[in-house]
């Protein structure tokens, strides 16, 4: 490895952290960091079977990227990342059956992760295997970044726990913390996450987008 | 891209040649091909024609979906094992949690050793031995016209729509004489069928436990049902009253203790009236004739007599 591939290397898995992040710049994979997140081991388990489905999806797609023919190649993606999920989730029932009982259907939804499907046809079709494995582990890393801080946050307001572990004792439990109901529920990760791409995009102005139109101030001549 | 109506004729002369077709004159490795023989070099032939050909894509399409297939039901295949034993273990270890024989950390198998497990007809309320050497599966049964009922809309109270006819009850000591007896449940919730087991006492009228394994209700609404201190709020309430009418429930919002059914009475979980009323619905339905009632009336005439 040369001194280029090695800077290329830490671009892949470096930039989508915050710069190039899968969730809050391309707002990909919603669907589940609203799902999982729920409780912080339940978004730990998740993040573990993305970044293992992406990576290993980029890998084998890129390898033999010069052999599918680009008529079925959307086919070709899909069939190899279910069968990757449906690996990954009796490797789970098998291994970590409490928590894969809390994920239940989400693990299988990863088939329908926009984040994988769209790194396999963004990147591992014209990159070779070793450094698309490296962009998937880097876009797991960036899901996984925000999905354990939304996790974390939802957990500790919602049941005053995190991992399990009492933080704050709820009223239910004898405590003092009334628990935010509202954090439990999927709605509260939307806003979670909206305040997170306010927070980024003040902080690196360079992710604001352009508006799509100005707002002019009018004229009363025009109104009349 | 390639004109895909070209492509399907040009196949043809190559089914009867034996030696791979040429289609593209820049398609490489026919030299290498030409001299092999066989299936292997036919393939090889295919692989290198242009992505965009039909043999290749069909080629391409069939290797993958062996390869995956094979992948996915080896994984199947070796986890299996592993998957059935953490079921079955998961299954054993609410049972003792719910007959409260589980100490933090304890051994599952261990506690699991004082338990006695029979099958028992809920028509007849008679235990049955038909069933020893196959294994039987209540959830499973419950799916098979031959072993299960149909419910009518005013009996199925907790929304299961069939009920087998045979369930795996757990006797806790010896059979004659137990101390306590836990019985599986299922009902519908607000999301999803909530299974679980309740554990009477020996007198078969007080609840020790009641302990839900596999739901899908709101994590930290309907989810509170897997809360230690409401499943704790279960201890010792009475499910039947003295002339053994069934009288357990939920109620909505917190038991009045100066009540004369606050015995009977558990409170409900704030903010899920509906999985609670499930709860209680499921109870009152397999503590009921349609479930375990026959079987409870048998053994209480037992113990009388």
């Amino acid at each position: 490895m040369n001194a280029h591939d090695r800077e290329m290397a830490k671009k892949v898995v470096l930039d989508p952290l915050v710069d190039n992040n899968p969730i809050t710049l391309q707002i990909l994979g919603i669907c589940s960091a609203l799902a999982v997140t729920t409780t912080l081991a339940a978004s730990l388990l998740m993040c573990l079977a993305l970044t293992t489905v992406v990576m290993f999806s980029n890998a084998s797609i890129s390898m033999i990227r010069n052999h599918v023919p680009s008529s079925i190649r959307i086919i070709v993606q899909m069939t190899i990342i279910a069968s990757l999920v449906i690996v990954v989730d009796q490797l789970l029932k098998a291994f970590a059956y409490d928590i894969a009982k809390t994920l239940s259907v989400f693990v299988g939804l990863i088939i329908t992760n926009c984040i994988v499907l769209g790194r396999a046809e963004a990147f591992a079709m014209k990159n070779p295997p070793m450094i698309s494995l490296l962009d998937g582990l880097g876009n797991g890393l960036g899901y996984s970044v925000i999905l354990i801080l939304v996790g974390a946050t939802r957990e500790l307001f919602g049941s005053g726990t995190l991992l399990g572990y009492t933080v704050m004792t709820s009223v239910n439990d004898g405590g003092m913390y009334y628990t935010n109901g509202l954090m439990l529920l999927p709605p509260s990760a939307f806003f979670i996450i909206g305040l997170m791409i306010w927070g980024i995009r003040s902080w690196k102005t360079a992710q604001v987008e352009k508006a799509e139109y100005e707002i002019r101030q009018s004229h009363h001549s025009e109104v009349i | 891209m390639t004109d895909p109506a070209k492509e399907s004729k040009a196949p043809a002369p190559d089914a009867v040649t034996p030696q791979p077709v040429v289609m593209h004159e820049n398609t490489p490795g026919n030299a290498a091909i030409s001299s092999d023989s066989g299936l292997m070099a036919r393939l090889k032939g295919v692989m290198a024609q242009p992505n965009d050909s039909t043999q290749k894509t069909l080629l391409v399409t069939v290797i993958m979906c062996l390869v995956c297939s094979v992948v996915v039901s080896a994984a199947a295949v070796v986890l299996r094992p592993t998957q059935e034993a953490n079921a079955a273990l998961d299954r054993k270890r609410n049972i003792v949690q719910v007959a409260g024989l589980l100490e933090e950390g304890g051994d599952v198998e261990a506690a699991f050793k004082n338990v006695n497990a029979r099958i028992v007809n809920l028509d007849t309320g008679e235990y049955t031995d038909q069933f020893n050497d196959v294994g039987y599966d209540q959830y499973v049964a419950a799916r098979d016209p031959n072993l299960s009922i149909e419910l009518t809309k005013e009996t199925d109270i907790a929304g299961i729509g069939r009920r087998a006819q045979y369930a795996e009850v757990y006797l806790i000591g010896s059979e004659e004489n137990f101390e306590q007896i836990v019985l599986p449940v299922h009902g519908l919730g607000l999301w999803s069928t909530l299974y679980g087991f309740v554990s009477l006492e020996s007198d078969l009228q007080t609840i020790s436990g009641l302990k839900f394994y596999k739901h899908a209700e709101t994590p930290g609404l309907g989810g509170e049902v897997d809360n230690p201190v409401w499943q704790g709020k279960w201890k010792g309430k009475l499910a039947f009253d003295e002339a053994g009418q069934l009288q357990v429930e939920v109620v909505k919002g917190v038991v009045d203790p100066a009540s004369s059914t606050a015995a009977y009475q558990v409170d409900g979980l704030a903010g899920a009236t509906l999985t609670s009323r499930g709860v209680s619905q499921l109870l009152r339905f397999w503590l009921d004739e349609q479930g375990f009632g026959g079987f409870l009336d048998k053994l209480k005439q037992r113990e009388a007599s």
